[in-house]
């Protein structure tokens, strides 16, 4: 046996390596938080990577998972070795196939990232709600509780399916286990083949279906058989547990590391015993040691192999001396006798208990949606268990005081151990916090004898995103798989947490607190909040300053801190003697951007070099000196429930929120973004109105809608701050009013595509355009005021806005404000350009991916309301169900709508002409909109008056009676992969719902996979060698329907095509498709002047403008405007703007050379093909059967 | 038979006619059409210090800059696993252009200060190249930095690359020094096998659309051909670098005036960008016939025979001249 080799790795990739090295069809899709998973194993494929038997596994990608258990169940029948890797609502869809999968006896392993299930809200985190929900399927559940266990359970999980032919899912703790870095040690090939029974393969591949010994599978059965067949597999599950102890004793004998099914630790006389699975396991297993040391008779029971459930194995590991049993379980079964665990002990204990009394159980939730799990809580559990009347059915971790199940918690109690040394690094996502801390933990764990562990937090936000990062590492292993409570050293990256958050709750006595300020150090005592001063006085710490920024800029580095402050913690921590770190700093940055370049490699050893002359320890006075306290998370005129609810999660304090605090039925209030500022913006846009052309082109790109556009009579101008702009508004149907563009100062994110697009330059100065990035911080108090007042304004008449042009039409409000998306994001303007035309009557279906994220992840959500409480409402269904989601939506609002107009004629006599006027109402502009608004309030006070039961009904319907519109949006993921089929359908359904695919051509939600959008030669996630197909022409496939609107825009390129789109698409009685580039940080592009790469993805012809419209050809006219003009620019110079497709030339630059070159030839078929179809001569069918008219 | 042989960098070359730093050579076939006709050496196309120190920094930044922000992306692409960045890619052009041509290969390094580039000459010699040419170039704006400066950063920046590779050396220089003479014999001290004079001076250009300023190469016209032919008249013999001409060589006749003001090698560009690769064919034959005509044996005969050393009137090379020159000129109107 070769020497054991150790590495610091995640879950993800110790499962994945296994997988990888015993599968030949790998089928993946990507679902947070597995998708690393199937990432590893795309990239190895593509670098040929051969399996244990020498061979490249094929790795494909699928549609949905739903697509990729299909593919597994026919790679197994076969013949291969198949594996697939998924969470969540990804192995909901496997559940068809995994029955068939189970009922024909196949071995074959699914890894799971266990995650939570979608409820009452989305949760990307992890609970057992997932796996816990295929436990009815036949399959053999295997569960995992650290990272080491996830690398070898992975090997035991693909052993015992070879040997049992069940099927097994093997899973572990998503966002625990799946993330966690952890120092463990690795298998190798030889133990591999060691566990793996070759026999057993061949007999597998004889099984499989062969035209050579033709068998058949998948029989219709009958009532006569289909019973009995279903009672034949009972011996093979019964043989389960054994044979999985027996690998496991194998695997013990070669590893060393022993495994049971049921592994019981804690007191051999114990009387209280946790029963439990998962990641938690480990938490609980150093309370017991803690209690056990103090005298407690407690255990815990761990579970490993969940399905089938071995009782008497089970019982029998159970300390015969057991009086109370709680068993803990991460899901929730909402009116079931107990969660599945539970229930299983209980019935294992009336089978099987064959000692004295029986011990009595309870049962409890806890950590679903990754709530933290501790020890402290354990210890909570076990008290409970002493208790005369132990609750049953408890919650820990929360506070319930509403069905007042929750445990009472002692947070005071903490079990870590003096000589492990815990850190906390607050960061921002973009200054490399994360990586630099990954990197360390890395290098503890490789370059001393301790154990070492990371653990990485992010925000839900996807710009100016707090991360996290939880380091731990000692001398021996690390079964803390929680956030670090107690923490002996705490660094902050930004000093601009310190204006909202205490840093220092974790700390404890004689912590250091590293600071990277650029305050000198004298100052820097004072810029700390009151509260933190205290704290540091009080805790006797220790502060470290150091100006990061001005290091890492003067060694060419940007805004990226990582190596400085990673030094400094490796200085002040002495993990390893000082110039021993810093080497080993050097060598891990020589190792990891070495084939970057000596430059990068130049420019952090640079760094390195520099920090500890700028790091300065700065001496702790007696006494708090402060002024600065911490900012409110919201506004002072934020509703209640923003202030008390979401206010206390922006405050990182939702943890404490008890139960009663939150909505039942995951129901929220619009329109919260607007109390939260962010302040994220080094420098904001400033508005130049003697420059200004009011093109209103800024407002148009905003991602955040922060900028802002209003035309008002001049009296309003009474009482305006000092320095509020305002000159005559240039239209002529605004002549003699004023007009301002203003700036939110404090929600903007800084990206600057708003001075990209301006067009107005200075005519003394070309640098400088009507509007100019200026720093934010001086600007903050006069521009917050500008702010209020500009918003205090009255709308701009939305009857008067000419609204087929983008300088009036973007005077309307935005209804879509302050969202949570990259700054510069692609998508979200077209989001609020939807919201400012039609908001105040739409309904928006939102696939998930991004735009659900960003629209819809608490705690603030940027979906808003006007002045009169009207505005888009908003849900997110599935991924995979949003175009049948919507068009739901629609009947339903067409089906009320009829019934309300049914109800009205028959009132009409006593209504009168008002019915017949709401009847007739054409509702085409917003002027007869607001006549019929005021029609149907009139129509209402008079049904309040009227005594009858229609009345009333129609009463209850009658804003229907206002044309509605319900927008379908999502991504490229959603439309043309996972929701294709029902996008599809709900097409040719003919309901008039409108579908904004925003085409980012990536998954970028889960970190840019590819999926059917992706261009020819993009380099992608799950396309790691550039994607060698083309992109799928969805809005060709859509238009040979004829009665499909369908549009391709690029507001980037051609922005009033774009306005134009989405007016013809909401006015046409039918459905609509637009498909909208939207530029992401996922193409590596600069994401401030992204709309230069539209403009080229246009000009090149890569990206077609047109719109199909069938009232056109119903006129007789050809429907297809192509509104994009012969490709001028060659494709290349476009590809060579963005990473994705510059990263394949330098990765493979004869393969890009030669993709490139189809792709060019694409361009040119496709403008060829479209041009025919658009100047071809259109007669209306029927007009003349000899005509080629295609309607 | 005139013998054309001329030496340049420590070779002896079939031809003087040299093809100078172009596009032309991205491409492999073009570097062998270009042997085929007549070229004594190529030199390759330039590679830029920038492509060197930024082409990896972006992808690195692009890589890393949205990296672990979010929980569900903590990266948006595959980390490359090979990188042949333009720099790797042009040592594989070398590679490849050594191994299908016979005639020496000169690899272009283009920068303008002192950094980690320059080690890329020693990656350059490994991959096979027969010397280097160093176009320094650099645009001062900084009106703090004094013309002695920029001359010791230039010198600074041939020890460095001198430092490292054993292969000959050339510097390509703009012509913009207080004293170019003085100069040179600062770079002959630091050892520079040969001055290539002069590059083409980057000037933009205003864009009266977009008001925006915008990158415009032009090509060089035959009157650019006096400034090199001034200094190296005036150079030859006075330095022990030996002397490529550049710019504005369009006819034999230019290349012909270069060689006798004292040329190595004459280079050329704009004229094969102009007339084509094949161009050189024409230029070998009308040298040659000229050579016999004039009953010369070889180039090495002819070369640096109307430098100012060796010119009937070296005066003419100098200032007295300048003046002579205006008042002979006769305005037509």
């Amino acid at each position: 046996m070769s020497e054991r080799v150790n590495a610091m790795i995640d879950g993800n990739e110790a499962t994945a390596r296994v997988a990888y090295q015993l599968s030949e069809v790998i089928a993946i899709y990507p679902i947070t938080p597995s998708s690393a998973m199937g990432e590893w194993a795309d990239e190895w494929a593509s670098l040929n990577q051969p399996n244990l038997w020498g061979t490249v596994p094929q790795v494909i990608e699928m549609q949905s998972e739903g697509g990729a258990a299909g593919a597994v169940h026919g790679a197994l029948q076969a013949g291969a070795l198949s594996t697939t890797f998924t969470a969540s609502q990804g192995l909901l869809l496997m559940i068809p196939n995994m029955y068939k999968i189970a009922g024909e006896l196949t071995p074959v392993v699914i890894h799971v990232a266990a995650r939570a299930i979608a409820a009452q809200g989305l949760s990307i985190y992890g609970d057992h709600a997932d796996v816990m929900a295929t436990r009815q399927t036949g399959w053999a559940m295997l569960s995992s509780t650290s990272v080491q266990e996830a690398h070898d359970f992975a090997l035991i999980a693909h052993s015992a399916t070879l040997r049992a032919r069940i099927p097994f899912i093997h899973f572990f703790d998503g966002f625990r286990t799946s993330h966690e870095v952890n120092k463990i040690e690795l298998l190798d090939n030889d133990d591999l083949r060691a566990l793996i029974d070759e026999a057993l393969i061949r007999e597998h591949r004889q099984r499989a279906l062969s035209p050579d010994h033709p068998v058949m599978r998948g029989t219709a059965q009958n009532p006569d058989v289909y019973f009995q067949a279903r009672e034949t597999v009972n011996p093979l599950y019964d043989a389960v547990p054994e044979i999985v102890q027996g690998v496991m004793d194998a695997f013990a004998a070669r590893t060393g590391r022993a495994y049971k099914l049921y592994e019981y630790h804690g007191a051999p006389d114990a009387e209280r015993v946790i029963v439990m699975m998962g990641s938690g396991c480990d938490a609980a297993h150093e309370t017991v040691d803690y209690l056990m040391a103090r005298g407690e008779k407690i255990g815990l029971l761990k579970v490993r192999l969940f399905r089938p459930f071995a009782a008497q194995l089970f019982v029998d590991a159970l300390p015969s001396s057991v009086k109370s049993i709680a068993v803990l379980d991460r899901t929730k079964e909402p009116g079931s006798a107990g969660e599945p665990l539970y229930q299983d002990v209980v019935t294992a204990l009336m089978e099987a208990w064959n000692g004295a009394a029986m011990p009595r159980v309870v049962g409890g939730r806890y950590g679903l949606s990754s709530k933290e799990f501790t020890p402290a809580m354990v210890k909570a559990v076990y008290d409970n268990l002493a208790a005369a009347k132990p609750k049953n059915h408890f919650t820990v971790g929360i506070i319930d005081d509403l069905g007042m199940t929750s445990l009472d918690v002692d947070n005071s109690f903490s079990v870590e151990s003096d000589d492990t040394v815990r850190a906390i690094f607050y960061g921002l996502g973009s200054d490399g916090t994360v990586s630099a801390n990954k990197n360390s933990i890395k290098i503890i764990g490789d370059d001393t004898p301790n154990f070492a562990q990371g653990y990485f937090f992010y925000d839900s936000k996807k710009s100016g995103t707090m991360t996290v990062s939880y380091l731990r590492f000692g001398p021996r292993p690390i079964r803390s798989n929680y956030a670090v409570n107690r923490a002996n050293f705490i660094a902050c990256h930004q000093d601009i947490f310190l204006e909202k958050y205490d840093l220092l709750n974790e700390a404890v006595d004689g912590a250091v607190f590293l600071l990277n300020t650029s305050q000198p150090a004298d100052a820097a005592w004072d810029f700390l909040p009151r509260a933190m001063q205290q704290t540091m006085i009080d805790r006797n710490m220790s502060f470290y300053v150091i100006d990061a920024d001005k290091v890492a800029k003067a060694a060419g580095m940007g805004g990226r801190i990582n190596t400085v402050m990673q030094v400094c913690f490796f200085a002040i921590s002495g993990v390893l003697p000082r110039q021993e770190a810093i080497d080993a700093i050097k060598h891990s940055i020589e190792k990891t951007f070495g084939k970057k370049g000596p430059e990068i490699v130049q420019k952090n050893l640079e760094a390195i070099d520099m920090t500890l002359d700028n790091m300065i320890h700065v001496p702790l006075p007696a006494a708090v000196s402060s002024v600065r306290e911490f900012a409110p998370p919201v506004t002072s005129n934020a509703p209640a429930f923003v202030k008390n609810v979401e206010g206390a999660m922006l405050a990182r304090r939702g943890d404490l929120l008890p139960v009663s605090a939150l909505p039942n039925d995951g129901t929220y209030p619009t329109g919260t973004s607007q109390y939260e500022k962010r302040n994220l913006a080094d420098q904001i846009p400033v508005w130049d109105p003697e420059i200004c052309i009011q093109c209103g082109k800024c407002a148009m790109v905003c991602p955040h809608a922060v900028i802002r556009i209003k035309a008002y009579d001049a009296e309003q101008l009474n009482g305006a701050p000092e320095t509020f702009k305002a000159v005559d508004a240039r239209d002529t149907e605004f002549a003699g009013m004023k007009y301002t563009i203003q700036v939110a100062p404090e929600d903007c994110t800084g990206c600057g595509i708003c001075v990209d697009v301006c067009p107005a330059k200075n005519k003394s100065a070309v640098a400088l355009k009507a509007i100019n990035m200026r720093p934010q911080p001086p600007l903050r108090d006069t521009e917050r005021a500008n702010w209020d007042f500009f918003t205090a304004l009255p709308e701009t008449d939305r009857t008067r806005i000419k609204v087929s042009s983008i300088r009036q039409q973007q005077m309307q409000q935005p209804l879509f404000e302050f969202p949570g998306a990259c700054a510069g994001c692609g998508e979200t303007p077209y989001l609020k350009m939807i919201s400012q035309l039609f908001g105040d009557r739409t309904i928006i279906a939102n696939a998930t991916g991004c735009s659900s994220i960003y629209g819809g992840n608490l705690p603030t959500t940027p979906w808003a309301k006007n002045k009169e409480g009207r505005g888009p409402a908003w849900a997110n269904s599935l991924f995979e169900d949003n175009a049948e989601f919507g068009l739901g939506i629609r009947v339903a609002v067409d089906k009320q709508a009829d019934y309300a107009r049914e109800l009205l004629a028959n009132l009409s006599s006593q209504i009168g002409e008002l019915a017949t006027a709401i009847l007739e109402a054409k509702q085409s502009d917003e002027a007869e909109l607001h006549e019929q608004r005021e029609r149907v309030a009139q129509l209402k006070t008079i049904l309040e008056g009227m005594d009858s039961d229609e009345a009333s009904r129609l009463l209850s319907l009658a804003d229907y009676l206002v044309r509605k519109s319900v927008w379908i949006v999502g991504g490229d993921g959603w439309a043309y992969d996972i929701g294709y089929g029902g996008l599809d359908h709900v097409l040719a359904s003919g309901r008039n719902v409108k579908i904004l695919v925003m085409d980012t051509e990536v998954y970028s939600n889960t970190g840019g996979q590819a999926s059917k959008a992706t261009p020819l030669a993009a380099v992608a996630k799950f396309a790691a060698g550039g994607k060698r197909t083309g992109k799928k022409d969805l809005g060709m496939m859509a238009m040979l329907y004829g009665h499909v609107y369908v549009a391709r825009v690029a507001l980037g390129a051609k922005d009033e095509q774009t306005l134009r789109a989405f007016l013809e698409a909401e006015a046409y009685d039918g459905p609509a498709l637009i498909i909208a580039y939207s530029h992401c940080i996922a193409h590596g592009i600069n994401m401030g002047t992204a709309l230069k790469n539209q403009k080229a993805a246009v000009d090149s012809g890569q990206w077609l403008l047109y719109r199909y419209n069938p009232t056109r050809a119903e006129e007789g006219e050809n429907p297809l405007s192509l509104d994009s003009k012969a490709p001028k620019l060659p494709l290349k110079e476009y590809l060579r703007m963005e990473n994705r497709f510059k990263m394949l030339e330098l990765s493979q630059p004869d393969t890009a050379r030669r993709l490139f070159e189809l792709a060019q030839d694409d361009v040119g078929e496709r403008y060829a093909m479209y041009e025919y179809l658009a100047n071809r001569a259109f007669r209306k069918a029927g007009d003349d059967k000899s005509g080629n008219g295609s309607h | 038979m005139v013998d054309l042989r001329t030496t340049y960098l420590g070779k002896t070359l079939k031809s003087p006619l040299v093809a100078s730093a172009s596009p032309l050579w991205e491409r492999l076939d073009n570097i062998k059409r270009a042997e085929d006709a007549g070229a004594g050496a190529v030199v390759l196309f330039s590679l830029f210090e920038e492509q060197i120190r930024r082409e990896r920094e972006l992808l690195h930044y692009f890589l890393t800059h949205s990296a672990d922000s979010h929980p569900e992306a903590t990266t948006y692409a595959p980390e490359p696993t090979q990188y042949h960045a333009a720099p790797d890619q042009y040592l594989e052009l070398i590679r490849k252009a050594k191994e299908t041509t016979e005639i020496p290969i000169i690899a272009s390094l283009n920068g303008a200060t002192l950094g980690g580039w320059t080690t890329f000459a020693y990656k350059m010699q490994q991959a096979g190249a027969d010397a280097i040419e160093l176009n320094i170039y650099s645009i001062p704006t900084d009106p703090t930095v004094s013309g002695e400066e920029i001359e010791r950063q230039t010198v600074d920046i041939v020890r460095a690359v001198k430092s490292i590779v054993t292969i000959p050396v050339a510097v390509k220089l703009s012509p913009y020094y207080s004293n170019m003479a003085h100069f040179a014999q600062k770079l002959d001290r630091a050892e520079v096998n040969a001055l290539v004079l002069f590059n083409r001076f980057y000037q933009p250009d205003i864009d009266l659309e977009t008001l925006d300023v915008t990158p415009n190469v032009i090509l060089s016209t035959p009157q650019a051909l006096r400034l090199p032919l001034t200094w190296i008249g005036i150079l030859y013999g006075r330095v022990r670098a030996e002397l490529a001409a550049t710019s504005g060589v369009h006819t034999h006749e230019d290349a012909l005036k270069l060689l006798l003001a004292g040329a190595n090698v004459v280079q050329l560009t704009s004229a094969l960008l102009k007339n084509g690769i094949d161009y050189l064919k024409t230029l070998e034959a009308d040298m040659t016939r000229w050579l016999e005509e004039k009953e010369y044996d070889s180039v090495s005969q002819m070369r640096g025979s109307v430098s100012q050393v060796n010119a009937s009137d070296p005066s003419a090379f100098e200032r007295a001249q300048y003046m002579r020159a205006l008042n002979s000129y006769q305005p037509n109107i």
